[in-house]
């Protein structure tokens, strides 16, 4: 498969307060953004532990969107923030192992960033592409026949 | 509490090699406080050998379990089957649980942490050591501030007049140990016990009469 042809599998963990409001506004907007993207909806990006990111990347997944409120901004005070630490955390992690730490992102949406929220999965998906399949991502996965369809 | 800190991933598949079942054992006690070997850092280091195992063709099937103290036969007893299905444990306990799990079966068991001190959680994931365990204490002295441990010369008799603003000249970045043992003394009402000079300490009972041992006979059966 080349870089250029493959279609990543992008999760995408999205704050409830913010960044998934922001995707479902983006929705209404009627803007447009790949189909890649596998949206998990989160209380708080501070609810997200290291594990959840390197289970993903087990699992296959090419890339991963961690999108929490703006800072200064969060619901519970400082859920970003520390989300913000472990993705830093995860990025040292899959450098060891021996994975692009490109592949995995923090960004700050607020509920009314449609726009900035495609942009930001337009950013991600053009990264994934450029550095390919991951290692792990199963024989199997067809996601660009699972768009289609 | 004991304190710990991760070996990195390419030391971890260093010391595994390839083609190997692996059981990754977290300890529930001492390093599970310290974010080093617990349950959660139990999965995330047997995601991160999976992912480099699947990068590097190593060929590592890895196994997860946690136990609630590796330094205890009762709840290593708990772990008998993974380990018997598994060729090597990778203990994510301190130095003396990889040797109690080591003593008990006949299979390889390799440290995945570095054991670091014995210290105290000081503020929000900042742990800072306070023992050395040397056998002999004599914090009384000192209002309750160890100066073999704190201080970086270990001067009984101090201070050593090279800090500065009240930080160690060695290492700048910690207090000076002597700055808070006179801070401390003068708090209680001890400053006296500086006059006495102390004499060199007795490390025979420290390593250097190799391992240790302590036996309480009013115990035993």
């Amino acid at each position: 498969m080349t870089h250029e042809s493959f279609e990543p599998l992008i999760i995408a963990f999205c704050c409830k307060y913010c960044s998934y409001s922001a995707a479902d506004l983006a929705g209404s907007m009627r803007l447009q953004y790949p189909a890649n993207v596998r949206i998990m909806r989160t209380p708080c990006t501070g609810r997200l532990e290291v594990e959840f990111f390197m289970k993903a990347f087990e699992k296959g997944a090419d890339g991963i969107l961690v999108a929490g409120c703006l800072e200064g901004g969060c619901h519970f005070s400082e859920g970003n923030l520390l989300a913000k630490r472990r993705v830093g955390y995860t990025q040292s992690f899959l450098a060891e192992a021996g994975i692009e730490k490109e592949r995995i992102k923090m960004v700050n949406v607020s509920a009314a960033g449609a726009r900035p929220f495609v942009d930001h999965v337009n950013d991600l998906i053009d990264t994934v592409k450029k550095l390919g399949p991951s290692p792990l991502r199963p024989e199997s996965a067809n996601i660009k026949e699972e768009i289609l369809t | 509490m004991i304190v710990a800190q991760r070996k990195s991933v390419p030391e971890l598949t260093d010391i595994l090699g390839k083609d190997k079942k692996v059981l990754v054992l977290g300890c529930g006690t001492c390093v599970t406080v310290c974010l080093a070997g617990g349950e959660r850092e139990v999965s995330i280091i047997s995601s991160a050998l999976r992912i480099a195992s699947h990068v590097h063709g190593l060929g590592l099937q890895v196994e997860e379990l946690t136990i609630e103290r590796q330094c205890d036969n009762i709840f290593i007893e708990k772990a008998a089957e993974a380990i018997s299905r598994n060729d090597i444990v990778l203990s994510l306990g301190c130095g003396a649980g990889v040797q109690a799990i080591a003593e008990r079966y006949e299979k390889p068991v390799y440290a995945g942490l570095d054991t670091e001190f014995i210290g105290i959680l000081e503020e929000r994931a900042t742990w800072t050591e306070k023992c050395s365990s040397c056998g002999k204490c004599v914090l009384h002295n000192y209002g309750g501030i160890c100066p073999v441990t704190r201080c970086a010369k270990h001067m009984l008799n101090g201070p050593c007049s090279g800090s500065r603003e009240d930080r160690c000249e060695v290492r700048p970045d910690r207090p000076c140990a002597w700055q808070l043992i006179y801070q401390r003394l003068k708090l209680i009402g001890e400053l006296d016990r500086l006059k006495n000079i102390k004499a060199p300490k007795d490390w025979s009972y420290s390593l250097h009469g190799g391992s240790r041992i302590i036996i309480r006979e009013d115990h035993r059966l």
